[in-house]
């Protein structure tokens, strides 16, 4: 049914629901933001990082010149910046207002664990073979690195990024060699984040055997148990000791469904691996 | 048939006859016969305008061996004197093709030729004519020292502007490094100064000599943009003034620190004293320009090669373990 080839999982644990919901509506609509405003920043953000590159000023008249670019660049950045405030203010509203259990502490937190050093460790075991593979929880430590890394990311390249965008302004609380930090740290983050992303991300949630070409979790929200069993047993029987998996059953994602997140995920993935590829040419060459 | 026989006649006729006149044509005239008329010092024009050509100058010049009609073309096959006074302009391209055709390219040429701009310089404006001599000799007007007076004697504001700053300080001390009037503007393919082309071509122009400040230039978001070919940022000639150019040190100079909340706020309107603190020319190695850029420039040089070499690592054992296990 799904075009993504998965090698066999395994047996579907019994008496659970055939998909379990992982990521509810607003995580989704949330990382397609990160996503596009992310490959946006990038395309318009590299021809002046690397503007000695032949390619620079193609890619920077692909969006208008360096006025267009600099435009787009701004915007992406704007909306980029709204949606992480956005999801900052709804985390504290969760947490202390309507105060739900699990978003600050807790094995459904993005907070780190004592068990992801467990986890790291037993990861760490396994990859060089000296034992089994081990078994996750609701987020593994490389997704929370994830999660923390765009959210030091867009603090830092935001901050920076503002001071640059009204240098004016900025220069009434700052020195003016701050432009110069801000130019410089903008800069070595965002090769930071591109890597990090066209690399690590790419390779860790989607390209790595098991995976490739990609995960549609993000897409469609829901896992299936079979992969929940595989991946995060240690999950998969909390929710069973909490009586809480039945909650969380839900339906095979629809055919539609899956087919809007494999076309938005190539897109995605295509346009980043070919950005990657233009900074490794600019590097290499 | 005694009708064609007559003909080829009459032809053969009229062919020896065009050889003979042929044979018997004067040879072009000798630099001597051209000097019987102008080497006398009151040679006039109807109009007064002087006709002489001083010959001691012109075997001086460069072009000292060769002979007049080499230039005055149109004269090579003159058989009497004198000469019809209006003669064609000489063509120095049909020996100089390549300056020619930069020449040809340039803003002096185009307000000659297409704009009709009389003023305009051809090749005799600046070199001379019958005086011409090498631009490594002391007397030549394009010996690099006196290039601004030559330039100098249509663009005089210019060349006023020029003589005070730091530029013409070292060409006046003899400094052969020091940029006169054609190292910036080139000199047969001058180019109007407005246009983004040049703007952008001259910014590595300054950096034929001053390589390193224009290094520290590209790091910055001028240098960027400008270096991807965008001018409508600074460049060296916005912030520094381009003839009139002087030392930081100089109050006068419009990077001057008495200065350059002006210069500045040129482009950045309400920039204060604070925002003048900005580096234009920033250098991350250096500890003493700039503590807070060297420890940031200290701090992503351990944390991006750190996190790559992690992460790759990470992905590579775990690409290696998933192959080993069936892909899982």
């Amino acid at each position: 049914m799904t075009p993504v080839s998965l090698a066999p999982l395994g047996e579907a644990p019994a008496a659970a629901p055939a998909y379990v919901r992982r990521f509810d509506a607003k995580t989704r609509a949330l990382h397609i933001v990160v996503m596009t405003t992310f490959l946006g920043l990038s395309a318009t953000g590299m021809p002046l990082l690397f503007s000695d590159a032949p390619w620079a000023r193609a890619v920077a008249t692909l969006f208008g010149g360096f006025h267009g670019a600099g435009l787009f660049h701004r915007a992406f950045g704007a909306v980029l910046l709204g949606a992480v405030v956005f999801h900052l203010g709804d985390v504290a509203w969760r947490a202390f207002v309507r105060r739900e259990r699990g978003i600050l502490w807790g094995p459904t937190s993005m907070m780190p664990q004592p068990r992801d050093f467990v986890d790291f460790y037993r990861q760490m075991k396994w990859f060089v073979g000296a034992g089994p593979r081990p078994s996750f929880e609701h987020f593994t430590y490389w997704e929370k690195f994830d999660y923390w890394a765009v959210l030091w990311g867009t603090a830092i390249m935001g901050a920076a990024g503002l001071i640059l965008w009204f240098p004016v302004a900025a220069s009434r609380v700052l020195p003016g060699w701050m432009f110069n930090v801000a130019l410089f740290v903008h800069g070595a983050e965002a090769t930071l984040a591109i890597g990090f992303i066209f690399v690590v991300h790419f390779f860790n949630g989607h390209l790595r055997p098991g995976k490739f070409p990609m995960d549609l979790v993000i897409f469609t929200g829901a896992v299936s148990s079979r992969e929940l069993a595989h991946e995060r047993a240690d999950e998969l029987a909390r929710l069973r000791r909490e009586h809480a998996l039945a909650a969380y059953g839900v339906g095979e994602p629809a055919p539609s469904a899956i087919r809007r997140g494999f076309l938005i995920g190539t897109m995605a993935l295509s346009i980043g691996l070919a950005l990657f590829a233009l900074i490794v040419y600019a590097v290499v060459r | 048939m005694w009708i064609r026989l007559l003909c080829s006649v009459a032809l053969a006729a009229v062919a020896s006859v065009g050889t003979a006149a042929a044979q018997t044509a004067p040879k072009p005239p000798a630099n001597d016969d051209c000097l019987a008329c102008h080497g006398d010092p009151s040679t006039k024009r109807d109009d007064g305008r002087t006709l002489a050509v001083d010959a001691a100058a012109f075997e001086r010049s460069t072009h000292g061996p060769m002979a007049c009609v080499d230039c005055h073309a149109d004269l090579a096959k003159l058989a009497e004197f004198p000469h019809e006074s209006k003669l064609q302009p000489v063509k120095c391209g049909s020996c100089h093709d390549d300056i020619a055709s930069k020449y040809h390219d340039s803003i002096h040429a185009w307000a000659k030729e297409k704009a009709g701009l009389i003023g305009a310089p051809s090749c005799a404006n600046c070199h001379g004519s019958h005086d011409i001599r090498p631009h490594t000799d002391a007397a030549s007007r394009v010996y690099r020292a006196r290039v601004p007076e030559t330039c100098g004697s249509c663009h005089a504001g210019v060349n006023e502007k020029f003589a005070t700053g730091v530029h013409a300080a070292a060409l006046k001390k003899g400094n052969s490094q020091a940029p006169s009037c054609a190292d910036c503007h080139t000199a047969h393919g001058v180019q109007r100064v407005d246009s983004d082309t040049w703007k952008l071509k001259v910014t590595g122009e300054c950096g034929t000599c001053h390589a390193q400040v224009v290094e520290s230039f590209r790091r910055t978001f001028h240098g960027k943009v400008t270096e991807l070919g965008f001018a409508s940022v600074a460049a060296c000639a916005d912030c520094h003034g381009a003839h009139d150019i002087l030392p930081a040190r100089d109050p006068k100079s419009m990077v001057s620190k008495a200065r350059l909340v002006e210069t500045c706020g040129r482009c950045h309107q309400g920039a204060t004293e604070k925002f003048v603190a900005y580096d234009p020319h920033p250098d991350p190695t250096s500890y003493a320009r700039s503590p807070v850029l060297w420890w940031a420039n200290r701090f992503y040089w351990l944390l991006i090669p750190g996190c790559f070499g992690f992460f790759g690592l990470h992905s590579a054992l775990w690409f290696w373990r998933s192959r080993k296990e069936g892909g899982r």
